[in-house]
């Protein structure tokens, strides 16, 4: 089967919508746009079947579509690579993509910018799909851009909402920052391998590259500050949290689910390179675990519904880098995969808690709602048990892989950071369940009146969600022999890997596993104690505690330091472009060329001067002249 | 026997009375006067190379001329004719209307 | 005794040529001019161009100057005032003008050239008018219709240009012979000139150009 239909059906659903959009109505776009979807999810499904039919060692489908530009020796093709890491993000994509599109047509419905909001999620999915399916860096740069315009689009889509606009210029511009840092990455390596496909330049690597040398750390290093751009890592990570400001379905869809995950997904594709430069390994697992570290710090103190989901995915992505950046790619896979699951039901369900209230979107404007919501109340509980870490839900699967990897790899601080992480996040998620669906109900008037379920279009992916967020870690249960499902089918992409993980007794795995549980359910236990138990102990605490708290609910004011930092010198620069090299260079040449001409006909004019006599004495003098040629050339 | 040098100065030289008189004369009907005088000059050269050569080709042509040259004295004193009555004035350094 | 008479044509052709541009006087210019005509008539003679030369007193100095003479009776003409530090500066530039033209001339002509071979002697018995009627109506019968057309479009545009506006005081409003005369009172002939326009469309060019300057 021919792998370009899986993005271009996406495609085509958006040039349908181009064109007919108008005449389609609510109805027919939704039944576009889901069904465009849909038939890519049937259509990965079954190219991964096929992936799986062929033996293990040559587990690869790599199709040229077409050759899209040939110059001398340089070619590049629209090439398309299957192999059992892409088939893993193409049936998320699609899968959790497809969910998200039928929650849209609910959540969506009342929007009279329903047709463009399909146009858009449509597009994305044509340019994510490109970029997991790529099997050049062109291409997949390509998708790199696409998923980031998308993401610019959507963000801002309620155009009439000047915060929104701002999200958007700012998802985009600092998108643009890690961007930059992924062209200049391939640019190294094409200048020092001459090849841009993913299969040739990673055979050829270790011969071209000397493990541990300055070009290769130096590319690596580039490549992942493109992904920390993309995947909202420190220092890029500021556009994630603004984004809130765009509907709920994309930020489930795009920053939770598949756009910020494209970073993680990049690593892993590059892990050859990576794996050679050892320095930026170490660099990634630092930055993951810092990130994971700060941003649940910020998250226990927002009180956003969305905000706190936000700076979660920032966690969670940081603990996704940590994995790859200790050589666990396939934990960090994983842990993308289940993150998919769980981060998209939490998203879906804040939006059908938000859809449910009217509008009301601040944590402490909630409470109460368990039994009066009932199906969100539920899903809801399940997706906040998966993310703390709780067994037998999918994000302890994961998230233990993750930490044991790291003790593994004798990184222990890395792990440590992680633990305390997976503390932290099992508290400010339990916190945000407590304070929306427990406790007294301090529901505003407005939102007390309206309040009421959501309809069966948005519950039903939720549930759906729910269940993937149940069943979704058992693929990978730990200490198996030979790994666990999972880390098989992913084994003939990062098989290397084997060789690299170190294998643990199986007696400190126990303890491993025994170590991220307390922590889990101790950070939930000091929730409960916070919020239901003794009410008014959080507000105590939040008073004794007020500069920190400060501290945290203002982000650690980083947003306010790149603004002095770097966006204003940036735009004082801007404006003297404007006034001086645009107004008086740029202007003053274009105008320029204007008066010369006025000037020289001007000038010219007065040849005219309406006199016959004139006329006649030029007639005369060319007489003369040509005369005088005559008498030159006279031998 | 005429020296066809001779016939051809004399030629060169009622042409450029001619020239001159069409850039020194104010009144357009001297400066058409002047315009005959060129064309006839040109006639005198016809005629002599007519002769120089024992052919009559050379006079057919200075036929046509002189017709050419009564068809176009006919138009353009109409053409003056019209212009007194716009401008009131023979003199063509005050009719300046074409300026560019 | 023929080369005499020619030195005497030509000077009396290039004396009164001479005059023609001198005289302030537009009527005595047009004198001169006859004299000058004549005098050339005089030298197609000499050259055994006999019936050019009196075509040429017959159309140069009977109808062409007559009707230099008659266009200038009619608008009244006086002598030419010259006045003016620019006229004089334009005579100065034109008589240089001249001079260049004729100083090149002369060396021209002072210089090597040749005409081609001469073709056979004319037959003598053979007059000049005779054979000239023989040439025109063999080898340049077309050149020779197409005169014809050339004196009729002239005629017709004279008669066109000069009725003005408004029609002639002594024709009726109605469309006088000439004027409906191939379609010529049928004023959409052209989109420049049409009968009863003068020669400047004053309406769209020159909007201010009603008073004289």
């Amino acid at each position: 089967m021919p792998l370009w239909i899986i993005p271009a059906l996406p495609l085509a659903a958006v040039v349908v919508n181009l064109l007919l959009g108008d005449r389609l109505g609510k109805k027919g776009t939704a039944w576009l746009a889901c069904g465009a979807v849909f038939v890519a999810f049937l259509g990965s499904a079954r190219a991964v079947l096929h992936l799986a039919s062929l033996p293990e060692s040559g587990r690869v489908v790599i199709q040229t579509a077409y050759t899209w530009m040939r110059v001398g020796d340089f070619s590049v093709d629209v090439g398309f690579l299957l192999d059992p890491l892409s088939s893993v993000m193409i049936l998320v994509v699609t899968g959790v993509g497809f969910l998200i599109h039928v929650y849209s047509t609910g959540y969506m419905a009342h929007d009279p910018s329903f047709r463009r909001f399909f146009l858009y999620l449509n597009l994305f999915m044509f340019a994510m799909l490109t970029l997991v399916l790529a099997n050049n860096f062109l291409l997949m740069f390509v998708g790199w851009e696409g998923v980031g315009l998308c993401s610019y689009l959507l963000i801002g889509f309620w155009t009439e909402r000047p915060s929104a606009a701002e999200a958007g210029k700012k998802a985009f511009i600092v998108n643009r920052i890690g961007d930059f840092g992924f062209l200049l990455g391939v640019l190294t390596l094409f200048t020092a391998a001459g090849d841009l496909r993913f299969d040739t330049l990673f055979a050829a690597a270790p011969l071209v590259f000397p493990a541990g040398g300055i070009v290769i750390t130096t590319a690596t290093l580039l490549l992942f500050l493109g992904a920390t751009g993309k995947s909202a890592q420190i220092p890029l990570y500021t556009w994630l949290p603004d984004a809130m400001e765009g509907p709920t379905p994309v930020s489930a869809l795009i920053h939770a689910a598949t756009m910020v995950t494209a970073g993680v997904y990049m690593v892993a594709r590059f892990h050859v390179l990576f794996d050679l430069a050892p320095v930026s390994l170490e660099t990634v697992a630092v930055i993951g675990a810092a990130t994971a570290l700060f941003a649940a710090t910020i998250g226990i103190a927002q009180n956003d519904i969305k905000r706190v989901l936000a700076y979660s995915t920032v966690s969670q992505l940081g603990y996704m880098f940590m994995a790859c950046g200790v050589g666990a790619y396939t934990a960090g896979v994983f842990h993308l995969m289940t993150h998919a699951f769980f981060k998209a039901l939490l998203f879906l369900g804040a939006g059908s808690v938000i859809h449910a209230l009217s509008n009301e979107q601040d944590l402490r404007k909630m409470g109460g709602l368990a039994g009066r919501l009932p199906w969100t109340h539920g899903v809801m509980l399940v997706a906040t048990l998966a993310i703390a870490g709780i067994p037998p839900f999918a994000g302890f699967f994961s998230k233990d892989e993750i930490l044991s990897s790291a003790f593994a790899a004798g990184d222990r601080v890395v792990w440590l950071v992680g633990l305390i992480g997976a503390v932290l996040t099992a508290f400010y998620m339990f916190r945000l369940y407590l304070l929306a669906f427990r406790g007294p109900s301090r529901l505003t008037h407005e939102a007390e009146h309206h309040l009421h379920e959501s309809p069966p279009s948005m519950i039903a992916p939720l549930v759906v969600l729910a269940v993937l967020s149940v069943v979704g870690g058992l693929v990978g249960p730990p200490m198996i022999e030979g790994g666990h499902p999972f880390a098989r089918w992913l084994a003939p992409v990062f098989g290397g890997e084997r060789a690299h993980a170190h294998h643990l007794p199986e007696s400190t795995e126990w303890m491993l596993i025994v170590v991220s549980v307390v922590a889990a359910l101790a950070g939930i236990a000091v929730a409960f104690q916070l919020y239901l138990r003794t009410p008014g102990a959080a507000t105590r605490l939040r008073e004794q505690w007020s500069g920190v708290h400060r501290a945290l609910l203002n982000k650690y004011w980083i947003d306010e330091l790149y603004e002095r930092l770097a966006v204003r010198p940036i735009y004082h620069l801007s404006l003297w472009f404007w006034r001086f090299w645009d107004r008086v260079i740029v202007d003053g040449m274009v105008n320029g060329v204007g008066y010369t001409l006025e000037g020289a006909s001007a000038l010219l004019r007065m040849f005219q001067t309406g006199f016959v006599g004139t006329y006649a004495l030029f007639f005369t003098l060319g007489v003369a002249a040509l005369l005088f040629h005559l008498l030159r050339h006279h031998p | 026997m005429i020296p066809q040098d001779w016939a051809l100065l004399v030629s060169a030289l009622l042409f450029t009375i001619g020239v001159v008189g069409v850039l020194v004369r104010r009144n357009a009907i001297v400066i058409f006067m002047s315009v005959e005088l060129m064309l006839n000059a040109g006639n005198l050269a016809f005629v002599s190379f007519a002769r120089a050569l024992n052919s009559l080709d050379g006079q057919v042509i200075v036929f046509f001329v002189m017709a050419v040259a009564a068809a176009e004295v006919a138009v353009g004193l109409a053409i003056i004719v019209n212009l007194f009555r716009l401008r009131d004035s023979v003199f063509v350094d005050e009719i300046n209307l074409l300026k560019g | 005794m023929v080369p005499a008479l020619f030195v005497g044509f030509s000077a009396l052709l290039l004396v009164s040529a001479l005059l023609v541009v001198l005289h302030r006087n537009p009527v005595t210019s047009a004198l001169f001019l006859v004299v000058a005509f004549c005098a050339l008539a005089g030298i197609y003679i000499l050259m055994h161009a006999e019936f050019i030369g009196m075509v040429q007193i017959i159309v140069y100095a009977g109808a062409i100057m007559v009707l230099f003479l008659f266009v200038i009776m009619y608008l009244n003409l006086g002598a030419d005032p010259e006045r003016g530090a620019a006229i004089v500066m334009r005579r100065l530039v034109g008589w240089l003008a001249g001079a260049i033209v004729v100083a090149q001339a002369v060396l021209l002509l002072a210089g090597r050239w040749a005409i081609g071979p001469a073709g056979p002697p004319l037959d003598p018995s053979v007059g000049n008018t005779q054979a000239l009627g023989v040439l025109l109506y063999s080898k340049f019968l077309f050149p020779f219709e197409i005169t014809s057309l050339v004196l009729l479009v002239a005629m017709v545009g004279a008669i066109v240009i000069s009725k003005g506006r408004g029609g002639k005081p002594n024709s009726s409003p109605d469309p006088s012979p000439e004027a409906t005369f191939m379609g010529a009172g049928d004023a959409r002939v052209s989109p420049m000139l049409r009968p009863g326009d003068s020669i400047t469309p004053a309406a769209s060019i020159a909007p201010a150009g009603e008073e004289s300057p």
